[in-house]
């Protein structure tokens, strides 16, 4: 399982790429590997829409089960990657770069605080392993 | 295969719950209310039952004895001896969808024609692999437009020419939903207006209108010009159909409809109260995961023959459990097959010559009944196999008479409309000989002249 140093994570694994004010979002490398093979991706808010911090921005659908994508954080949406709706697979493959979900431009960035570093995810995720 | 719990392990589980036998879980039912005397007669042996059941089938009148000119939703059509014979055979008997689905590759495959020939009927790209009736898949497709705007859209706009029991269904279903509005049925002052009236009612806040084609009226209109004012809101459309009269009308998705439903019991089904019948549900590639029930799939094995596979059933509850939008779970497995066998035994050019054959003869018909003194037809627009007429007398009075002669008449629109009283619905289909008509309108002339 990867956790990369350089993302911070959310308890509902989501997580987060800043730079600046922008956040970049997208789901765990734990958090495939718990859906198994996902069938469809749908990003329910569009470019413009303001999101608050927990309110879900998607639905990612495996041959499993449906899970929503909480947003870890407030603002507004800039971007959302359209390449998922065709290829729902990247998730699996590639959670971390190919699959992020959307782009936010925050408007709180101190919620950044409340989540997790990549050592204390990794710890959280063996946890609820056993 | 059932197994039931033995005696041990029915002592064990009383014994988790701290009780010591199974009247004990009872104890809450008041005594007097446990084993009640019922009052029934003796029992009988099968003998004297069939006998009995025999007596009470005798009292029936069916479309067997009488000579039918009722439709309204449900038709009187010949079905080959042959549908049923296939239908029987024990491997298909087993109406219910299976739970283990790709183990059952007959079923698979049947349920896969179906919605090949349904898209073919149609002109949609997908098909489900059906509900249980016209009304319930006329809900579900509110069902599906709700959730496509996810509530943000909250209107839903009736033409009053939709069969009434459907718009009945329609909102018991969307009762339990907050803040949506059902319209443009609620005054029935005019229920022959015209579809492209119903455009000035849609704005943005429009989630689907919802037509019928032919409508319960018998009409058939071209709903192209419909279809562009409801997109240029953004909204959706959807088409009820009788899929019967798409052997000879234009096929609905070339309208640019959205959706397509219909009651599928005229493809082979037998009248029948309370069904079973079958629901038709079509829609188009971009909503396919909006749909509601499940859709079969045609694909290959390991080795590269040929299989079928449950495909998608994204809307039901095993997979997105409390995310789920849609109770349907199910579809209607006989019915479907049965309407994918009579459309097979019809072929292509069958099922257009039978629909051509209803349209002629109820053209006949209403040139007929239109002729006798006191009666009008209703007609300003082309119509199928199915007419309007204004009796001189009300249509319950009329329909006691035809019965006298062995006819059983029209539907009673009044009962729906109430300003339609007197308005007769006169269905005619492959079953009606020339004869049939003759009387019909010899009698409905006597009436008329009492």
């Amino acid at each position: 399982m990867n956790y990369p140093n350089d993302l911070q994570y959310a308890e509902t694994d989501e997580w987060v790429k800043t730079d600046g004010k922008i956040a970049t979002i997208g789901v765990s490398d734990y958090a495939q590997d718990q859906l198994s093979d996902v069938v469809f991706v749908e990003v329910i808010k569009a470019v413009g829409e303001m999101v608050m911090k927990g309110d879900v921005i998607a639905t990612v659908e495996s041959v499993k089960a449906a899970a929503d994508v909480n947003c870890p954080v407030s603002g507004k949406v800039i971007a959302v990657n359209e390449d998922l709706s065709q290829s729902p697979e990247l998730i699996n493959s590639d959670p971390y770069e190919k699959a992020w979900l959307v782009r936010i431009d925050m408007s709180n960035p101190d919620e950044l605080g409340k989540l997790m570093d990549s050592s204390s995810y990794e710890q959280y995720c063996s946890e609820r392993s056993h | 295969m059932f197994i039931p719990h033995t005696k041990i392990e029915q002592e064990e589980m009383l014994k988790v719950i701290g009780l010591k036998s199974l009247e004990d879980l009872f104890l809450d039912v008041p005594e007097s209310h446990r084993f009640p005397t019922l009052n029934i007669p003796p029992s009988l042996s099968e003998m004297e039952v069939m006998a009995h059941m025999q007596t009470l089938s005798a009292a029936n009148e069916t479309t067997r004895d009488l000579v039918c000119f009722l439709g309204a939703g449900a038709y009187n059509h010949y079905i080959p001896a042959a549908v049923d014979a296939i239908i029987r055979r024990g491997e298909f008997y087993t109406a219910y969808t299976p739970y283990q689905p790709e183990i059952s590759q007959g079923t698979l495959q049947a349920i896969f024609e179906y919605q090949t020939l349904i898209c073919a009927l149609t002109g949609m790209q997908v098909s489900n692999a059906s509900h249980y009736d016209g009304a319930t898949a006329t809900a579900e497709a509110g069902v599906m437009a709700y959730h496509h705007y996810r509530g943000k859209r909250t209107k839903f706009i009736f033409s009053p020419a939709v069969h009434p029991q459907y718009r009945a269904t329609f909102r018991t279903y969307m009762s339990g939903y907050q803040g949506i509005t059902i319209m443009g049925d609620e005054n029935l002052e005019d229920p022959f207006v015209k579809p492209d009236n119903l455009s000035s009612l849609v704005d943005f806040d429009t989630a689907m209108v919802i037509v019928q084609y032919p409508d319960f009226f018998g009409r058939i209109f071209d709903y192209t010009s419909l279809a562009q004012s409801v997109h240029s809101k953004g909204a959706l459309l959807t088409i009820v159909v009788n899929p019967f009269s798409l052997g000879m009308l234009k096929p609905p998705g070339e309208f640019g409809t959205d959706v397509v439903v219909g009651e599928g019991q005229s493809l082979g089904i037998p009248l029948s109260f309370g069904g079973p019948y079958l629901g038709i549900f079509a829609t188009k590639n971009e909503y396919m995961r909006k749909i509601s029930g499940r859709l079969v799939g045609e694909t290959v094995d390991t080795e590269g023959h040929r299989g079928y596979v449950l495909t998608l059933t994204t809307r039901e509850q095993h997979i997105r459990r409390e995310k789920a939008t849609s109770n349907i779970c199910t579809n209607q497995g006989l019915m479907a097959l049965t309407s994918a066998v009579y459309l097979s035994l019809l072929g292509k050019h069958g099922l257009r010559k039978v629909a051509e054959i209803c349209y002629q003869k109820a053209h006949y018909a209403a040139h007929q009944t239109s002729k006798i003194h006191g009666y009008r037809l209703c007609a300003d627009s082309p119509f199928f196999h199915e007419f309007v007429i204004c009796c001189p007398n009300s249509v319950e009075e009329i329909n006691m008479h035809l019965l006298d002669h062995g006819i059983l008449g029209g539907y009673d629109l009044g009962k729906d409309y109430p300003t339609l009283k007197n308005h007769m619905l006169v269905a005619v289909t492959e079953m009606n000989t020339r004869d049939d008509i003759d009387l019909l309108n010899e009698v409905l002339a006597e009436v008329a002249n009492d």
